[in-house]
């Protein structure tokens, strides 16, 4: 028998795991994991594990550290003014990333259908408006959507003639701003997940006599689900760190957990509680990553 | 699998070398705001000193803080700062103290300039502008004209909608602290307080919190008044003269934007030779002409042509005037805390 | 049958020109503003080619493009090598049971952390190291977070693989090498591509890890630090001639490969 003979695949809660003898390869699993979470180790946990510790001292008189053991950072972090923001920001990043990911998919699933010779093409093209640089796409926007711009010029010439609609400097043109920035990314993480689902496995469906949106809802969709729980997460990160966004498009009437945290460390240049607000975020994200973790791993599971 | 390996360590020290080949060869790192200084200034001050600039660009001065903070003051020779920030650094300890002898052209400064609260003697900082704030205004449109910061906070029905104001701290702050009779620099809590709540009703009434645009929305007439520092509003009246600038009848704060000489730095010397050609009359003087910013220097603004002045009537405020105005300082950790909290309460506020 | 997927085509072909519609939008406004004379966004002055020529002459945003290049592709590269590696490796240690959880959860720690906190500890760390700032401490900065970013979109290429074909492979007789080239890298290049794009997006827009881990001065300044300093006097449009250089270089480049690309592949 060869060396690595193929084992009989596993059933386990319905789905089907191929097992190969490079599972259990884990000398292999840990060269490859190395590089990897070495550079993570030195170069993302030290330098957190550094402010971390700034979380827990008192800020200096003049900005610096005073390195004196405190609890107070974060017992001032349990506040109702940055539990609100914390929320509204939550708000905000949910409605973007719902909209990235309805209108991404289709688009991302479009892609993956075409001929794989276009597929870069168009991926490219997905991505292309997003080297011009965030700061002046934003200012287009401003130019689009302010009173004296586009949008309101051109309902003007079709006939509109009240007040020029005020789409600037609300919550729906943050979520607007941040929808354009960030579907590229889920359209990017969908793709990648529904382009391995190719052309055999529609015409396999077909042919056994399932309807287009059985096919889609019973095969394809279950089978992107890492793709779109992947740039789910990418759109709602990237939305509630964001403070660009909210600042221009939103007037500075908007304050999301990125400015907060921004004017912590730069305004109030309090750096433990900017710290100790910071890792708050992180660990209720970390919670949140985790739920959604599950969940994805329950929906993978493509119980017919 | 070697050869690929190979491949990798290849790839990234080729990037790595690509990249660790920028290091810097000038003699001096300077870092300024954007379009603050003439674009020529530092190749006349190589050929007339011989010494290599290097120019680094900082949006706030909140950011070089932040910087300079963390690498205390390391790889920075001469950095532009308003006069709160250069005062913090030198408490901090991070400033060289400036020699008079190797600046003489400091002659050049209005007595005024050499008095000022933060900085009395110009022992660790050397003004490079200042100004004040105040209201700017489509004059063709806003009649009468503004007197007073409440018409700022509490705009009319005719104007609701149509305002601006700042949105850094101390000035967004500070106008409503004005506005109540109160300093600019207060630190007692219910002021604050105060502040904070008129400023969250002024939020339901104006257009937007804004430091940069405000004055293409005043040409454009988007809005029509706007909370501004002097020489921003010169930019609008070079737009649309019907532009104009008004110091309101409470008072206002005077700001001052400093150079600072970094006590890390290797190359004092040339720092000091640098400031020295800084406040030299015919190099100072392209501030004025061009960035239409008051400048603290006695020479180079008497050198201002008639019509200049006429076009941009707040470039004749006298040093005295400004001088009667609050000065702008440090607040202290306490203070600025609470006055962040403010804001952030501000910003947070429900329209 | 033929019918249906075709009206499911056509509505998905729509739904995609929409979607590159609303992206190109404000893409076509920054355009038409490098050519307007005034420099104001809100007045047109009438067509203009003098920001192309004050860019050409701008030699602080043209050695800024130049860095925020090397930055990205530098940070790309690293990137997509150790996130895939690391995709592969957290995939190949999976066996089925629900514990990944956490694993998952954690790879994506460097993706939630807030960019000044991020681009503070860096500083720090580095500073505290005596490391000299430049160009290199913003290509490790950026590698950070991209690895994480590569590595998911990887993972997601990666679940439901059949790695019975690697095996295949090496029953057959090839080495390791060969396998890994030839049969696993074809098989997920789509989402090293995709994980590499998106990378390298991010890197190119990227303003504050870089402003706090660039060496002080022009050599180590790129793009988003020199565009975010200019918006204290506002944007001019110099900035939207060289955006819009950028896309007609890369289309330029990209409709080249594809002409270069034509021959159909053996395998798909």
């Amino acid at each position: 028998m060869p060396r690595h003979a193929r084992k009989p695949p596993l059933f386990r809660g319905g789905r089907i795991w191929v097992m190969s003898a490079l599972h259990a390869d884990r000398r292999l699993s840990a060269w490859l994991l190395a590089p990897g979470f070495g550079w993570l180790l030195i170069f993302l946990v030290v330098p957190c594990i550094l402010v971390l510790v700034y979380s827990f001292v008192e800020r200096g008189a003049y900005g610096g550290i005073d390195w004196l053991f405190t609890w107070e950072n974060y017992q001032r972090a349990f506040d109702p003014l940055y539990l609100g923001i914390l929320l509204k920001s939550a708000k905000i990043a949910g409605l973007a990333t719902l909209f990235a990911v309805l209108i991404g998919y289709p688009a991302a699933y479009a892609i993956a259908r075409a001929p794989r010779r276009h597929q870069a093409v168009f991926l490219f093209l997905v991505m292309l408006p997003f080297w011009s640089n965030y700061l002046i796409r934003t200012y287009a926007w401003i130019v689009l959507l302010n009173r004296e711009g586009l949008i309101n010029r051109m309902l003007q010439l079709f006939g509109y003639s009240g007040e020029p609609i005020s789409l600037l400097y609300t919550e729906a043109s943050v979520v607007l701003g941040l929808v354009y920035n960030y579907i590229p990314f889920v359209i990017l993480a969908i793709f990648s997940s529904l382009s391995r689902i190719n052309n055999e496995l529609w015409d396999a469906s077909k042919d056994l006599g399932a309807s287009g949106w059985m096919t889609f809802r019973r095969i394809i969709l279950p089978l992107s689900v890492p793709g779109v729980a992947a740039g789910a997460v990418f759109v709602f990160v990237l939305s509630i760190g964001n403070f660009i966004t909210a600042d221009l498009l939103g007037g500075k009437q908007v304050q999301m957990v990125g400015n907060l945290i921004y004017s912590q460390f730069l305004t109030a240049r309090d750096w433990p509680f900017g710290a100790a607000l910071s890792f708050f975020l992180i660990a209720i994200m970390l919670i949140l990553l985790f739920v959604q973790a599950l969940v994805a791993r329950r929906a993978e599971g493509g119980r017919a | 699998m070697r050869k690929l390996k190979g491949l990798m360590c290849l790839g990234l020290s080729v990037s790595l070398a690509i990249a660790s080949q920028a290091a810097s060869a000038k003699d001096m790192v300077i870092s300024i705001w954007d379009g603050y200084m003439a674009p020529d200034a530092l190749d006349k001050f190589k050929a007339a000193s011989g010494v290599d600039i290097d120019k680094a660009l900082h949006a706030t001065n909140e950011e070089i803080m932040g910087k300079l903070m963390a690498s205390g003051g390391e790889g920075y020779d001469v950095v532009f700062v308003s006069s709160p920030f250069a005062e913090v650094l030198h408490k901090q300890g991070l400033l060289a103290d400036i020699d008079p002898v190797k600046v003489p052209n400091l002659k050049n400064l209005y007595p005024e300039a050499t008095q000022l609260e933060y900085d009395p003697g110009n022992h660790f900082s050397v003004p490079y502008t200042w100004g004040t704030t105040g209201i700017c205004y489509r004059s063709d449109k806003v009649t009468p004209a503004p007197t007073s910061w409440n018409e700022l906070l509490n705009p009319s029905d005719a104007l609701k909608g149509k305002v601006t104001m700042l949105a850094t701290d101390r000035w967004m702050l500070g106008a409503a602290f004005l506005a109540k009779g109160w300093s600019v620099n207060d630190n007692d809590a219910s002021h604050v307080a105060a502040v904070r709540d008129q400023l969250i009703a002024t939020k339901k009434r104006i257009l937007a919190f804004d430091d940069t645009t405000f004055y293409s929305k005043l040409a454009s007439g988007e809005s029509l008044m706007a909370h501004a520092w002097d020489g921003w509003c010169n930019y609008g009246t070079q737009a649309n003269a019907a532009i104009k600038f008004v110091v309101p009848k409470e008072g206002s704060d005077l700001w001052v934007d400093t150079m600072v000489v970094l006590k890390s730095s290797k190359h004092q010397e040339e720092a000091f030779k640098f400031l020295n050609f800084m406040l030299a009359k015919e190099n100072h003087v392209w501030v004025a002409e061009n960035i239409l910013y008051k400048i603290p220097n006695q020479a180079a603004m008497a050198g201002l042509s008639a019509d200049l002045l006429k076009q941009y009537p707040n470039l004749t405020i006298a040093p005295s005037e400004l001088l009667k105005m609050e000065q702008l300082r440090d607040l202290g950790g306490t203070t600025q805390k609470a006055y962040t909290r403010a804001v952030t309460e501000i910003m947070a506020a429900q329209n | 049958m033929s019918q249906s997927r075709s009206v499911s085509g056509t509505v998905l072909s729509t739904h995609l020109g929409l979607v590159y519609a609303f992206l190109y939008v404000p893409i076509l406004v920054l355009i038409l503003l490098s050519f307007n004379k005034s420099g104001l966004p809100t007045a047109w002055g009438g067509v203009s080619l003098k920001w192309y020529v004050a860019l050409a002459h701008n030699s602080a945003i043209l050695s800024a493009a130049l860095n925020t290049l090397i930055v990205a592709l530098s940070a790309t590269f690293i990137a997509c090598v150790l996130g895939t590696f690391l995709a592969l490796g957290i995939e190949l240690r999976r066996k089925g049971n629900d514990k990944g959880q956490v694993v998952d959860t954690l790879l994506m720690a460097p993706m939630i952390i807030p960019d000044i906190v991020l681009a503070i500890a860096l500083l720090s760390f580095f500073n505290l190291l005596k490391v000299g700032l430049g160009l290199h401490s913003i290509i490790i900065s950026h590698a950070v977070f991209n690895i994480a970013f590569v590595c998911a979109v990887v993972r997601t290429r990666l679940k439901h693989f059949d790695y019975s074909i690697l095996e295949a492979s090496i029953d057959l007789g090839a080495s390791w090498a060969t396998t890994f080239r030839r049969v696993l890298l074809p098989a997920i290049f789509p989402g090293v591509l995709a994980g590499g794009l998106l990378s390298f997006t991010l890197s190119v827009d990227e303003f504050i890890i870089a402003f706090f881990n660039s060496g002080s001065g022009q050599a180590s300044t790129t793009l988003p630090m020199q565009i975010y300093a200019m918006i204290r006097f506002g944007v001019t449009p110099e900035i939207n001639a060289l955006a819009t250089l950028v896309m007609l270089v890369s289309i330029t480049a990209l409709l080249a490969s594809q002409r270069l690309n034509k021959a159909p592949r053996t395998h798909e």
